[in-house]
């Protein structure tokens, strides 16, 4: 499957791929009241990791033997198996965190004020996915390898 | 080529999953005692204080068995394995023959044997039949007694005590949560039940359960102490649930016993969940450890591995998430280590709710307590569980704001280019 893959050795830092997570996933889809107008303000569903001169993002891997999906006592995780994706039913959720402790890339992230948490769709039908667009450096590749 | 599977708890199903993978087409037989479909154990607490209702508790879709090709028989029980003719014995009806069997008959609650213990008004808390039970109680009771200060007890009292019911632990050790948490994360939490008006007794136990004229009026504390109650949950802990094997070849000790591919002394006859007593990879030997995820993973190896697959079961991180009132918590790996020669780093704010230990063996990590803010504690548990040397970055692990970047480059790489 297409995955989004970081080269760190491009990246400059800028976080242009979180602020295009949150707006993509964002109601209105503007970058001024997908941040300024939802409270508590969204995460976004990647992270830049950052240290000294080095940075690159972080993104969910979509596994082949994901664990988020197996310590998930909801059923609300699960492995799409036409396309790979890992996708999160919000409504099944019941917030116990266990993907959390799970996921050993950090990627899930506890939605802000909400029982539940939130991760990478890659952009459910969007094609390629808002973070690799909005990269201007092309650190961001969507990919089979 | 049959495949039976006894249980249908996380076990079972990651076992349904697993043999799946490779083997779509012969058929698979799952008996439980249990007149449900699958349902996510764990949650029977969230049922019990209304967070949830019945229907929202279910682990996979309705058509679950029908999709992956099984034949549940639910509400039976299996009664005995015939190890010379290779059949399930169940309690009603005919015996289920099989060539690859699993054992995922997890665990039963441990009882002990309190004077007072039998009849009506005391309740175990591992069941959706128990959730409902006591669910049923709401409104006529307005005092219960939990005996048992661990994770299940305290979710117990949880819901009970969300449902308006006054609410008691009766713990024996000198603080809760003893063996998942720390003292100083069981403190926090412990002040945080007391605030929303649970009662929590340390250091004592239930001498007697006192009846008048059968009906349940409260405990007799060691301590001399009454505590009035209508209604008793015990929840001391749950212990393998092996009775279906003991009398045959397959080899127990507290669990069942297997291999690295979960097959155990008998050939074509695999275990997996909290019957087993898996081997703990951080201590290196066996351990009853009866926690969901293992219990998923195991039946998923397990499962692979009766359908053809070798792939080995590396072995058991002791894990848990559980919140309590806002306080999400999170134990990964050695939570108490257990002797000389581990190195102990913390940080937070106790009064605030907050606190991280970070538990070394010289520069591996090895276990980790979160209390208040646990995002990314999956990365703890990766490197933990990939025995990375954190050496270089141990102080940056205990303040949370640990990044890939300071793992040395090839490591890093082999981490986050490859998907799992």
């Amino acid at each position: 499957m297409k995955r989004v893959y970081a080269k760190e050795e491009v990246c400059i830092g800028c976080r242009l791929c979180e602020v295009a997570c949150v707006v993509e996933h964002s109601g209105s889809k503007n970058p001024v009241k997908a941040f300024k107008g939802i409270k508590p303000r969204p995460v976004p569903r990647n992270y830049v990791d950052e240290g000294g001169p080095l940075s690159f993002s972080v993104n969910c891997r979509h596994c082949d033997e994901p664990l988020c999906v197996a310590v998930c006592i909801a059923g609300a995780m699960t492995k799409d198996e036409a396309s790979g994706v890992v996708k999160h039913n919000a409504e099944k959720c019941a917030g116990c965190w266990s993907c959390i402790m799970a996921c050993p890339y950090g990627v899930v992230r506890v939605d802000p004020g909400k029982n539940r948490v939130v991760k990478c769709d890659l952009c459910d039908g969007r094609g390629t996915p808002a973070c690799v667009q909005a990269c201007p450096n092309r650190a961001l590749v969507f990919e089979e390898r | 080529m049959n495949y039976v599977i006894i249980g249908n708890g996380a076990a079972a199903v990651g076992a349904v999953e697993g043999i799946r993978r490779t083997d779509k087409e012969n058929p698979v037989t799952l008996v439980s005692n249990e007149p449900y479909r699958a349902y996510g154990r764990p949650l029977i607490s969230n049922l019990l204080s209304g967070k949830i209702k019945e229907a929202d508790i279910y682990l996979r879709a309705e058509n679950f068995y029908e999709v992956q090709g099984v034949r549940p028989i639910l509400g039976k029980r299996a009664t005995g394995i015939d190890l010379e003719k290779n059949r399930v014995l169940l309690e009603i009806g005919d015996a289920v023959p099989f060539d690859r069997l699993l054992i995922a008959t997890g665990g039963i609650p441990f009882i002990p044997p309190i004077r007072g213990k039998d009849g009506s008004g005391v309740y175990t808390f591992t069941t959706l039949d128990d959730a409902k039970k006591l669910a049923a109680r709401v409104g006529k009771v307005k005092k219960a007694v939990v005996v048992g200060g661990g994770l299940i007890g305290l979710k117990a009292a949880e819901g009970l005590n969300d449902r308006g019911v006054k609410v008691t632990v009766v713990e024996l050790a000198d603080r809760i949560l003893s063996s998942a948490f720390d003292r100083q994360a069981g403190d926090i939490i412990e002040r945080r039940l007391r605030e929303v008006g649970l009662e929590i007794i340390l250091n004592n136990s239930v001498e007697e359960i006192v009846r008048v004229r059968g009906r349940v009026k409260g405990v007799a504390l060691k301590s001399g102490e009454m505590v009035e109650a209508s209604d008793v949950v015990i929840a001391i802990g749950v212990v393998p649930n092996k009775a279906i094997v003991e009398g045959t070849r397959i080899i127990t000790n507290r669990g069942a016993l297997t291999d690295e591919y979960m097959e155990t002394n008998v050939a074509g006859v695999y275990a997996a969940g909290d019957v087993v007593e898996p081997t703990d990879l951080l201590l290196g030997q066996r351990r009853v450890t009866p926690i969901w995820p293992n219990a998923y993973i195991q039946g998923k190896f397990a499962g692979m591995n009766m359908a053809g697959s070798r792939k080995s079961y590396g072995g058991s991180i002791p894990m848990n998430s559980i919140e309590f009132y806002g306080i999400p918590t999170v134990s990964i790996g050695v939570s108490n280590p257990p002797g000389e020669g581990y190195e102990v780093r913390t940080s937070g704010d106790p009064a605030e709710n907050v606190y991280r230990k970070i538990v070394f063996k010289d520069d591996r990590l090895v276990g980790a307590v979160l209390v208040g803010r646990i995002e990314k504690a999956g990365v703890l548990t990766g490197l933990i569980a990939d025995r990375v040397d954190v050496g270089a970055f141990k102080d940056e692990l205990l303040e949370g704001d640990f990044g890939f970047v300071r793992i040395p480059v090839e490591t890093r790489r082999r981490i986050l280019a490859v998907a799992r």
